[in-house]
């Protein structure tokens, strides 16, 4: 090992990567998107996906998800960084493997081309509530729900029916049961 | 029809019915109406700082030195960035802070007007929170929110931007009552009964322990340090403290092992590495304490106790998390050793006692020896004798940041909270002197030194006016030995003593800066002049550079080296001269 010339450690064992769900509840108000997501670029994580909406328009509240990449102590600290938050109220997160645990993103899939093949796509899509939003003769827009790796999947192999635009949404999350968050 | 009061106006009331009396500030285009108010407002004195930075660390010194927030105005744009070094350092060390900015008005934000910046933008990573008013409605309340959270659990710097319009537009002002809820109060502790219990067995089990205590036993007030010597001297065990957390253990007392971490005691960092029982205390197990942290104390439980949940298990995996005021936890603590053991001192002396023999044996090592000298002045037997003159005195302490830094804080002995203010996690050069006038305004019949190196002060220097316009009699000691020692002194070990840019070839004359300045300049040059000069700057009443000239080559000892653990020191030069040195340590001098 080539000797260290840094007055700093050097790195110990990293931890494993894991895909994780951040569940953040906050005060909707000016900047504090900016205050939620600096805590990751600040450690260099990226943010796979982020949904945010009012979800309670008496108390002002947002609800935001947030899908990243990170080792569990990371994870753990940003976790525990974000409940510092002043706008912060409530924290929550699991792994995508959870099976607790519905997730599910929309997309929007606009394809031009012909009617046969454009019916063959909406064919396709059966499988996750397919909703024709526009048709015209030569182009449709098609709105499905489903996981990210099946939208992942369906926008590669839509370009053979003609797939020219996607547009979608961040992963959005649920516990299963009665359970409440 | 109420009273109506402009936002100028709502500021100073809420600053007044915060009990603020003093603010370090500078005026500018975007706070005028701030200032404007200021001659209506005789409680609250302003001190006129000469660079935005100095106000920021004169508050932290302020904060530090008398246990009540800082507060800084400033202007927009340039003030307010200027502002962000010390708002960075404040939060990396824990001063509560409240920052007020001025900004351009609502219609112009975002337009590139001028003297715009993004401020609340700029100082969302470095405070613990923001606001920009964007209502006078909300002044008030945001004004008094900021300074609950500047003040409440762990401490830090906050940032309030105010509009200039808003400044100027009027609304009512309902008095506000500060609720007698106590500062760290209950709502920050989340421990119970069971782990307190949990943490007296493993005391009583452990035959190895250590208390390794930090700036939070600082931050929970003089009360937190009566406890956490009661609690030391009732257990027998024996104490390490951080850079921080000097002064809340006397330094001269037998159980303490002094300073740990990269320039720490031997005797410190071998206790640390060899314990099975480690009681964190407010302390963050900061990389310049832990060293390699896969080798980090590998034999021992550790227990953190931290008011911070996010300090817990951030760097260091721990056994035992207490999360909670220090104060309430120690007292906890005592009850219940006094409860169930009333003589656990004693009764547990046995149980300790080869580990007492074992430190022992480490303190023979007297690891802060130095080589003095009879022809030049050694660095560590200015700040001895600087110690040695004034011990009797109640001494403030401020550093720059470097090795007269380390060097201070190995050789001067504090025995109160609250009299040792340096920059430690940011490690901001030009910290020490406009903190030293901080501390002073705090505590204006106090002596109050700055143990500066020449390089850090340069940084700062200007403050020395704000001192003089003030008659502040700060006492700015500078180790000058013409180089940024540390960086020298890595370059020696770690860069094949490759002194790239780290000599500064002009220096000023500080004794005819210091006479510019308007206050005294003293220059020592050998070991036999020394102590008479140093009485010369103690006797004399008005602000004092005093350039002491120090040994140029002298290292800072012990050392961990980089990517090593506790118990791999390099020791000092006398040392090395008996081959004490090993193998691995040798690679790295």
């Amino acid at each position: 090992m080539p000797k260290s010339k840094s007055a700093y450690s050097v790195a110990g064992k990293k931890g494993k990567l894991d895909t994780h769900i951040i569940v953040v509840w906050v005060d909707n108000e000016a900047g504090v998107l900016a205050r939620v997501v600096g805590l990751f670029s600040g450690r260099g994580y990226n943010i796979e996906s982020l949904a945010v909406a009012e979800v309670d328009s008496k108390l002002n509240i947002s609800r935001v998800t947030i899908v990243t990449t990170g080792s569990p102590e990371v994870i753990d600290q940003i976790k525990l960084q974000l409940k510092k938050l002043v706008p912060v109220h409530k924290v929550a997160s699991f792994k995508r493997e959870d099976k607790k645990v519905i997730f599910k993103e929309m997309a929007l899939f606009k394809f031009v081309s012909n009617s046969k093949k454009m019916k063959l796509a909406v064919k396709a899509c059966k499988k996750f509530n397919p909703v024709l939003l526009d048709e015209t003769n030569k182009s449709c827009v098609v709105q499905v729900t489903a996981l990210r790796r099946e939208i992942d999947k369906m926008a590669v192999n839509f370009k053979k029916y003609g797939l020219k635009s996607i547009s979608r949404t961040g992963a959005v999350a649920m516990t299963r049961g009665s359970d409440v968050l | 029809m109420p009273k109506l009061f402009t936002g100028a106006e709502i500021v100073f009331k809420c600053l007044e019915d915060q009990d603020v009396e003093y603010i370090f500030g500078y005026p500018g285009g975007a706070v005028l109406p701030i200032y404007d108010e200021l001659k209506n407002f005789q409680s609250i004195k302003h001190i006129l700082v000469r660079h935005e930075q100095g106000a920021g660390h004169a508050a932290e010194g302020y904060a530090r030195s008398s246990g009540k927030p800082g507060v800084v105005l400033v202007t927009s744009g340039p003030g307010a960035t200027n502002a962000v070094t010390a708002l960075t350092d404040a939060y990396m060390d824990s001063v509560p802070l409240v920052c007020i900015s001025g900004q351009v008005p609502t219609h112009l934000i975002g337009t590139d007007a001028f003297q715009e910046c993004d401020t609340t933008g700029i100082t969302r990573p470095c405070t613990k929170h923001n606001w920009l008013v964007k209502d006078i409605k909300d002044l008030q309340k945001v004004i008094h929110k900021a300074f609950e959270v500047a003040t409440t659990g762990r401490p830090g710097p906050v940032l309030v931007d105010i509009p200039k319009d808003i400044q100027f537009q009027k609304t009512k002002y309902t008095s506000f009552k500060k609720i007698n809820k106590k500062l760290n109060g209950n709502s920050h502790n989340y421990f119970n009964q069971k782990d307190i219990n949990q943490l007296i067995d493993l005391m009583k089990k452990s035959k190895r322990p250590i208390f390794y205590t930090g700036g939070g036993v600082i931050n929970s007030g003089p009360k937190a340090s009566e406890l956490l010597r009661d609690l030391v001297r009732s257990t027998g065990f024996p104490i390490t403290s951080t850079l921080q957390g000097l002064g809340c253990f006397p330094g001269d007392d037998d159980q303490f092992l002094g300073m740990l971490g990269m320039h720490g005691t031997y005797e410190a960092n071998n206790a640390m590495h060899d314990c099975d029982l480690m009681i964190n205390i407010g302390a963050r197990f900061d990389d310049r304490i832990t060293g390699k942290i896969d080798e980090f104390s590998p034999k021992s439980k550790k227990v953190h106790i931290d008011i911070d949940p996010s300090s817990i298990n951030k760097n260091v995996k721990v056994d035992l998390p207490i999360v909670g005021d220090v104060k309430q936890v120690i007292s906890s603590i005592i009850k219940n050793i006094k409860k169930t053991k009333p003589n656990f001192a004693n009764s547990n002396k046995q149980n300790i006692s080869k580990w007492w023999l074992q430190i022992d044996k480490w303190r023979q090592k007297k690891s802060l020896n130095y080589i003095n000298s009879d022809t030049s002045i050694k660095p560590q037997y200015a700040v001895q004798r600087l110690y040695e003159l004034t011990k009797g005195k109640d001494t403030y302490i401020t550093t720059e940041v470097g090795q007269h830094q380390m060097w201070a804080a190995q050789h001067y002995k504090f025995d109160k909270p609250n009299r040792w203010m340096t920059s430690g996690g940011l490690g901001t050069m030009g910290y020490g002197l406009p903190a030293a006038v901080g501390v002073q305004v705090a505590h204006p019949n106090k002596l109050v030194i700055d143990i500066a190196g020449e390089a850090s002060v340069l940084m700062t220097m200007q403050e020395m006016s704000t001192a003089v316009q003030y008659s502040l009699p700060i006492k700015i000691f500078i180790l000058n030995n013409e180089y940024m020692g540390m960086v020298r002194q890595w370059q020696e070990l770690l860069h094949d003593k490759n002194y790239s840019e780290s000599y500064t070839a002009a220096l000023p004359d500080f004794v005819k800066l210091a006479e510019a300045y308007g206050c005294v300049g003293i220059r020592a040059k050998t070991p036999d002049e020394l102590d008479d000069k140093i009485i010369e700057m103690l006797n004399t009443d008005r602000p004092v550079i005093f350039d002491c000239l120090v040994d140029k080559q002298e290292n800072c000892f012990p050392m961990i080296p980089s990517g090593k653990p506790h118990n791999q020191m390099i020791l000092g030069p006398e040392d090395e001269k008996d081959n004490k040195i090993t193998g691995k340590g040798k690679a790295l001098v």
